[in-house]
């Protein structure tokens, strides 16, 4: 059964203003359990209001959200219940610390839920541990740290709700190469050990291109498809054609195709191109 | 044409906060930018090339060393105006670094400031506007602009005051991919046509690859200073520093790694891609395949 | 909910009332409030009311807005009004019960107070309809500099004002984007206990004060970098240039205003 589904959700701002916009346009998804999915979609696309009806903070104009095949707007009290099921990490979340010291502060949504204080603790110990924070960090303020140490105490914050998805909007922005990879990494690792659904909204599509199982792109308010990396990256020309960006090495593949040298794959990331080029190169076509 | 900066022996360390220990951010650097060029600024978070960035319009001033810009040294206080009118700086944030609620007043800001006088401000206001590609918005609020615009705003701002050299720092670091491609479009069009000297902070190894030239930061020293093709070529040490090389690079790195004979100066699509031909022109077997 | 406040609120426009210089804008406000409270006749407020429907008229700007700006007041002007009705005193009694008693003088000065209070509403709220919060803050600077002399700093207060006009948008959107972030934490911001709710609103404040700094720092280093250097010497791409429309409007007004006295003073006569 799908963990999310959405039918036919819409949602328009500003409904009877002169400002008045559909941002998400009668959209019909699945993301099945356990899957690591990319999200993208330029701005403006409706990515963003897309992902904010995932844990209730906008409701739909029309249309409905399941989570775990229920409804989340059945009952209107319970939607801060969805909100610790689907954990929602914001765009620069490092703006939204607060507490005096970083334990404090990763343990404000467990507390919110209402956990005991040795729950609280495993679970701020834990998720530290998978986002790379060293235990003697915790007792430091949080404002004390350098940019990407705030970013990963405030992705922690999340994580330690253990949400059954987690979302993170564009969870590597303004970040140096370094930052980005470690971020990423840790992502990785914490979904491999929990095998929760996590959701990853990038411009960069090289970001995601190596680890997204499946890739969800938006545009215009709607839809534009939701499919396996690879046969997304099959469209790499219509989702150039859309203004987002597709990896350079995409990109170089597809001129080679254009050349005359087709290699049958799609090609989205080095490592997948070393090998592919080698194959052919040492002893040739299997 | 003439050096607009010259670096030498900087060193830098932000004032100590009591009882700690004052680190040093800037620990000798020698740097000379000549005039029109287009300079890239690598580096990773905290290897210095912000705090060297601020240094060139005396933002900040050295510990130790000394900063000649267009001739006039940055601790000299009293051409510090002529000094920030000559070497104009972008921000990283668009949103703080505009002042007025008008477009256009904005871009006046730095012109009122120095006392131009109003039809000379008017003309150059509207210059700067149509060089940026922003003079239909002259009369929004900037809060009704994308990034990309108002960094482009921000950049009129700065062309308005007609200096010899604009540094951005990560100037598309809050962008997006529209807004990246506006931005650089716009800085290399400064640079070709009205010849104005670019330093340009960035994370991204796609921008740094436009550049004539690649200056490394590490550990607040010079650690690469050459071409784009040259710096990119020694992709174990740009790797080890903390920094990416650009995909086709990397592609052609590892093939040579793998004992072919490839180019090790790949930094654009064409380039691998003619390679990789090359590489398969002997080759009949992808054909067949076909 | 921040979105439903008119008040102060701009309408873009090519008025006659838009095209006025505001320097005279903001003087002829001034004569106008004066206008309301000289004479205390029904007739001296007819020619004010008057005079504010041709303002409007000529504004384009279209009845319903005025209205708007009036309804949050309401409460405010029932009080009023019923406060004047029960407390004051004199003419025909038209009703008694026990110590509650409405006399003729009680209802028609009630009358006139919300009558005074409206039209002074729409006044003004027709001189921000028409004019930027940017070039209000400008004309005040050039109307108060003088006060330079005296070594108030009215540059510098004109420039805190723009910037904080500035960065109104920019904040709202920043409290809205912070507000989400800690409900998806579980903070109950709108829902909850009056003790939870006041603990999560600090969760608001503190990244919002942070963040408010860091906005500053940066925007002092890049005026800095544009050569910013006080009051001093500074030009502008603004120019107020008054022109013969702004004279004859005030001129307009100060006839309004003399009619207007010169209404009360045969209105009390007669009366007499």
């Amino acid at each position: 059964m799908a963990i999310l589904e959405t039918r036919q959700l819409t949602y328009t701002y500003s409904i009877g203003s002169p400002f008045e916009k559909t941002a998400v346009d009668h959209v019909d998804l699945k993301i099945e359990e356990g899957e690591m999915v990319g999200v993208m979609g330029h701005t403006g696309s409706g990515k963003s209001t897309l992902i904010q009806h995932f844990n209730g903070l906008l409701r739909p104009t029309s249309g409905t959200v399941l989570l775990d095949g229920q409804d989340i707007w059945a009952d209107k009290k319970k939607i801060r219940d969805v909100r610790f099921q689907v954990g929602l990490v914001f765009q620069y979340p490092e703006y939204q610390i607060f507490e005096e010291t970083v334990f404090k502060d990763i343990a404000f949504g467990p507390r919110n839920m209402g956990l005991d204080e040795k729950e609280i603790k495993r679970r701020v110990l834990e998720t530290a541990h998978d986002i790379g924070l060293k235990e003697e960090l915790l007792s430091r303020s949080p404002f004390e740290l350098s940019g990407g140490q705030k970013r990963r105490v405030a992705i922690a914050g999340v994580m330690a709700m253990e949400p059954k998805v987690l979302i993170l909007d564009e969870p590597t922005a303004g970040l140096d190469p370094a930052g980005r990879d470690k971020i990423l990494e840790h992502i990785r690792q914490y979904h491999e050990r929990r095998k929760n659904t996590i959701l990853i909204v990038s411009h960069s599509m090289e970001d995601i291109a190596g680890f997204a199982d499946k890739i969800l792109v938006m545009n215009k308010a709607k839809l534009f498809c939701y499919d396996d990396t690879e046969k997304v990256f099959g469209r790499a020309e219509e989702i150039a054609e859309i203004g987002l960006d597709v990896p350079q090495i995409t990109k170089v593949f597809m001129e080679l195709k254009k050349q005359g040298l087709d290699f049958g794959k799609e090609v989205y990331t080095v490592p997948y191109a070393r090998d592919l080029l080698l194959k052919h190169l040492n002893g040739g076509a299997e | 044409m003439g050096n607009i900066i010259e670096i030498s022996g900087l060193h830098f360390s932000y004032p100590a906060d009591e009882g700690a220990e004052a680190s040093e951010v800037l620990k000798g650097i020698d740097l000379t930018i000549k005039e029109g060029e287009f300079v890239a600024v690598l580096g990773h978070n905290g290897s210095g090339k912000s705090t060297l960035a601020k240094h060139i319009n005396a933002i900040l001033l050295p510990t130790e060393g000394k900063v000649v810009v267009n001739g006039i040294d940055t601790a000299d206080e009293e051409h510090i105006f002529e000094l920030r009118q000559c070497a104009g700086m972008v921000f990283q944030n668009p949103d703080n670094q505009i002042v007025s609620s008008v477009v256009e007043e904005d871009v006046a800001f730095a012109l009122e400031n120095l006392g131009v006088p109003y039809d000379e401000m008017r003309q150059r206001v509207d210059d700067a506007l149509k060089a940026v590609n922003m003079y239909d918005y002259r009369l929004h609020s900037p809060s009704q602009l994308s990034g990309g615009q108002k960094q482009r705003i921000a950049i009129a701002g700065i062309i308005a005051m007609q200096p010899k050299c604009i540094i951005l720092d990560e100037p598309t670091a809050m962008l997006d991919p529209q807004g990246r491609k506006e931005v650089m479009a716009t800085i290399r069009k400064m640079n070709r046509e009205q010849g104005i000297t670019i330093v340009l902070i960035t994370h991204y190894m796609d921008e740094a690859a436009q550049c004539d030239r690649v200056v490394v930061m590490d550990k607040g020293t010079v650690a690469l200073d050459d071409t784009p093709r040259k710096v990119f070529a020694q992709v174990e040490r740009v790797m080890e520093i903390g920094l990416d090389v650009p995909q086709v690079t990397e592609l052609a790195w590892e093939l040579r790694k793998a004992g072919f004979d490839i180019s090790q100066g790949i930094i654009t699509e064409e380039e691998c891609v003619e390679a990789v031909r090359r590489l398969f022109s002997d080759k009949q077997l992808i054909r067949k395949e076909v | 909910m921040l979105k439903d406040v008119t008040i102060g609120q701009y309408f873009p426009g090519n008025s006659l009332i838009h095209r006025l210089d505001p320097r005279f804008k903001i003087i002829i406000t001034m004569i106008y409030i004066l206008m309301l409270f000289t004479g205390s006749s029904v007739a001296c407020l007819a020619v004010g009311a008057a005079y504010t429907m041709i303002a409007v008229f000529l504004s384009h700007i279209p009845l319903k807005m005025f209205w708007k700006s009036v309804k949050p007041l309401l409460p405010f002007l029932f009080i009023t009004a019923l406060l004047n009705i029960l407390l004051v005193d004199g003419g025909d009694v038209y009703f008694k019960w026990k110590f509650i008693k409405i006399t003729s003088e009680g209802v028609n000065i009630s009358i006139f107070m919300i009558i005074r209070i409206v039209l002074l509403i729409m006044g003004s709220s027709l001189l921000t309809y028409t004019t930027s919060p940017i070039t209000l803050t400008d004309a005040i600077e050039r109307l108060l500099s003088p006060l330079r002399l005296l070594k108030f700093p009215v540059h510098e207060l004109a420039m805190m004002m723009s910037i904080a006009l500035r960065f109104v948008p920019t904040l709202i959107e920043e409290t809205d984007k912070i507000m989400s972030a800690q409900k998806a934490r579980g903070a109950e911001i709108d829902s909850g206990s009056f003790m939870t709710r006041a603990k999560n609103m600090i969760s608001i404040l503190v990244p919002l004060f942070i963040s408010s700094f860091r906005r500053a720092d940066e925007l002092a280093t890049a005026m800095e970098c544009r050569c910013y250097n006080g009051g001093e010497g500074r030009t502008r791409l603004r120019q107020l240039k008054a022109s013969a429309r702004d004279v004859i409007a005030l001129i307009i007004t100060l006839l309004f205003y003399a009619a207007a006295i010169a209404v009360s003073i045969v209105f009390n006569r007669l009366m007499k």
